[in-house]
């Protein structure tokens, strides 16, 4: 579009009066705006010693667990949706045939690389038995790259750390 | 003779060691502000060493030295290496000549052996007895912008060029303004004595700034862009030169122009709180001699008014820290007219209303049934709001040279185009 083109309107800035153009009112508006801002309580926080406030932990995106059902076994069926669905490929698992009759299949192991993911949510959003989830834990860190990757103990122990906190989200949860 | 160089050394220390400590807790005061205006809470960490004593991050200047000195010195391959050492010590040395002969109180009592062969009333400014101390601080201040020229052209480097060349136009245009703005102050005293002319202001009890309010105007102005504090930091402006004169410096160096740059906004502040202030003038507390003299100052009384000269800078000081969250850097041909088209004028038309006053305020006053001081009050008030006004409907600082004024031309309807 070039500029002379008729459907451009131009708009010209409403002329300045005498106050403004004096800057003295301008000045003192923009001094008082500094000064409210100076005093008015701020806004980050202490983080080390308190937490950020969460404003709704369900759809928060931290790190991932594996739910356990009511018998504490883990939900999870080893389908592989998750895996397939994840666009970062940090999921890896094993299946193995179930010990237990009420599903033919179960993880033999079941890792995250918390380095790869990109905490997209789509793993939540595949599963079908609800068995993993994001919770609300963002304190992530490790020292080693190898310390990254979450195996299924570690990620059913942050079930177990978060469990009564942060209930299951989804409501198909049933079992 | 010895003990007079005793105490000269005295008061030499006394004033860099205050200097230095001061310039480095106002760079933590800024850092401060910064935050506080942009609602975060700043520095507070940093408290002392080896502990987790954090004292509202009091510790962090330390840190910052520290962090300076043990950097990497870098000096690029492509400077001038003479003149690239010599900038920082000139802007240094500079900015702190200044303060030879600023006064950081007023005298002190009557207290040693008169066997030392001391003059009494100690009088506190390293070299008070100087005449032309206006002069002395106006000729040192404009030896500053021989550092950041120097700097820009070492460097050889275009931001660092163009940064240089920015402050030294910005520098020498407001000169006019500067001296201009002092005239009436030390016309009104008669004496370019810093401590005559705080004497004249305490012993009438009229500050300038209430007589000679246009001459505030235009000094304070201008110390803003003598300081290169925003709204005039075009030297250095990031957003355009990355750092001015000083992309090139790393460590110590730069910490000595930074410091310089500190030093310069410290005298400023010195300078607007005595020329215009009172300096350590406060109506009660910093009464009880008034002569110029000055030989019955008790321990109290001296003490006050170090106390409130120091509060008075600090609060220029903190007006100057807001002021750069205020207000948005001027374009440059906005800054070169303000200082032609505005200050200049202003400063002409503060120095014939004060020189009118001091001739005629007691006709003035006669004629109006009120007090000579009143009347050059009411003389200067006048001043200052008639310019105001004047220069709102003159509006000599807007430039439109924007392409779109040329537009309506081009759509066929000309009659639009001024």
């Amino acid at each position: 579009m070039k500029p002379d083109d008729p459907s451009i309107t131009w708009v010209e800035p409403p002329e300045l009066g005498l106050a403004g153009k004096s800057y003295l009112p301008l000045f003192v508006q923009g001094l008082t705006t500094t000064l409210r801002h100076l005093l008015s309580p701020k806004k980050t926080v202490e983080y080390p010693e308190e937490d950020h406030a969460i404003p709704d932990p369900i759809i928060y995106r931290g790190v991932h667990r594996l739910n356990r059902d009511d018998q504490g076994r883990v939900k999870c069926v080893a389908c592989f949706l998750c895996a397939t669905a994840c666009p970062a490929h940090c999921i890896d698992i094993v299946a193995a045939e179930s010990p237990w009759p009420d599903r033919e299949k179960y993880p033999q192991t079941f890792t995250i690389d918390e380095l790869r993911c990109i905490f997209c949510g789509m793993c939540e959003e595949a599963c079908p038995v609800d068995a993993i989830e994001l919770t609300s834990l963002y304190t992530l860190s490790g020292k080693s790259r190898e310390e990254m990757i979450f195996d299924k103990e570690k990620l059913l122990s942050i079930y177990d750390q978060t469990c009564q906190a942060e209930p299951s989200r989804t409501q198909r949860s049933d079992s | 003779m010895i003990a007079l160089i005793v105490e000269a050394l005295l008061k030499f220390a006394v004033v860099v060691g205050g200097l230095m400590t001061a310039a480095a807790y106002l760079v933590l005061l800024e850092r401060w502000i910064a935050a506080w205006v942009q609602d975060r809470r700043g520095p507070n960490r940093v408290g002392i060493p080896l502990t987790n004593i954090k004292l509202f991050g009091l510790g962090q200047p330390l840190a910052d030295g520290v962090k300076f000195i043990f950097k990497a010195n870098v000096t690029p391959e492509h400077v001038d290496r003479t003149l690239y050492w010599l900038a920082p010590a000139v802007v240094m040395a500079a900015a702190l000549c200044a303060f030879a002969v600023i006064p950081f109180g007023s005298v002190l009592p009557d207290f040693l052996p008169d066997a030392w062969g001391i003059e009494e009333p100690i009088r506190l400014a390293v070299a008070p007895t100087l005449d032309v101390a206006v002069l002395f601080v106006f000729a040192v201040g404009g030896a500053a912008v021989f550092g950041v020229m120097l700097g820009g052209w070492a460097s050889n480097n275009k931001y660092s060029l163009l940064g240089a060349l920015r402050s030294s136009a910005q520098l020498i245009s407001y000169e006019l303004p500067l001296g201009l703005g002092i005239l009436g102050v030390v016309a009104a005293a008669g004496s370019l004595r810093f401590s005559e002319i705080i004497a004249q202001q305490a012993n009438s009890g009229w500050w300038n700034i209430a007589v000679q309010p246009l001459g505030f105007v235009v000094f304070i102005v201008a110390a803003f862009a003598e300081a290169s504090r925003l709204p005039f930091d075009l030297s250095e402006a990031e957003q355009e030169l990355v750092g001015g004169y000083h992309t090139e410096y790393s460590g110590v160096k730069l910490m000595m122009l930074l410091v310089g740059e500190y030093l310069h906004m410290i005298t400023a502040a010195f300078l607007i709180v005595i020329f215009f202030l009172g300096g350590w003038h406060f109506w009660g507390l910093t009464d009880g001699l008034d002569s110029p003299g000055g030989d019955a100052v008790t321990w109290p009384v001296a003490l006050a008014r170090v106390a409130v000269l120091m509060a008075k800078v600090l609060a220029v000081i903190l007006f100057f820290m807001l002021t750069r969250w205020s207000w948005p850097r001027f374009r440059y041909d906005q800054l070169m007219n303000l200082a032609w088209k505005v200050m200049l004028p202003w400063g002409v038309l503060n120095v014939v209303v004060v020189a009118a006053a001091i001739e005629f305020a007691g006709r003035w006053a006669a004629a109006l049934g009120v007090s000579a001081s009143m009347a050059a009050a009411l003389a200067g008030w006048a001043a200052l709001t008639l310019a105001v006004v004047l220069t709102a409907w003159a509006d000599p600082t807007t430039a439109d040279n924007r392409p779109m004024r040329t537009l309506p031309a081009l759509r066929g309807n000309a009659d639009e185009t001024r």
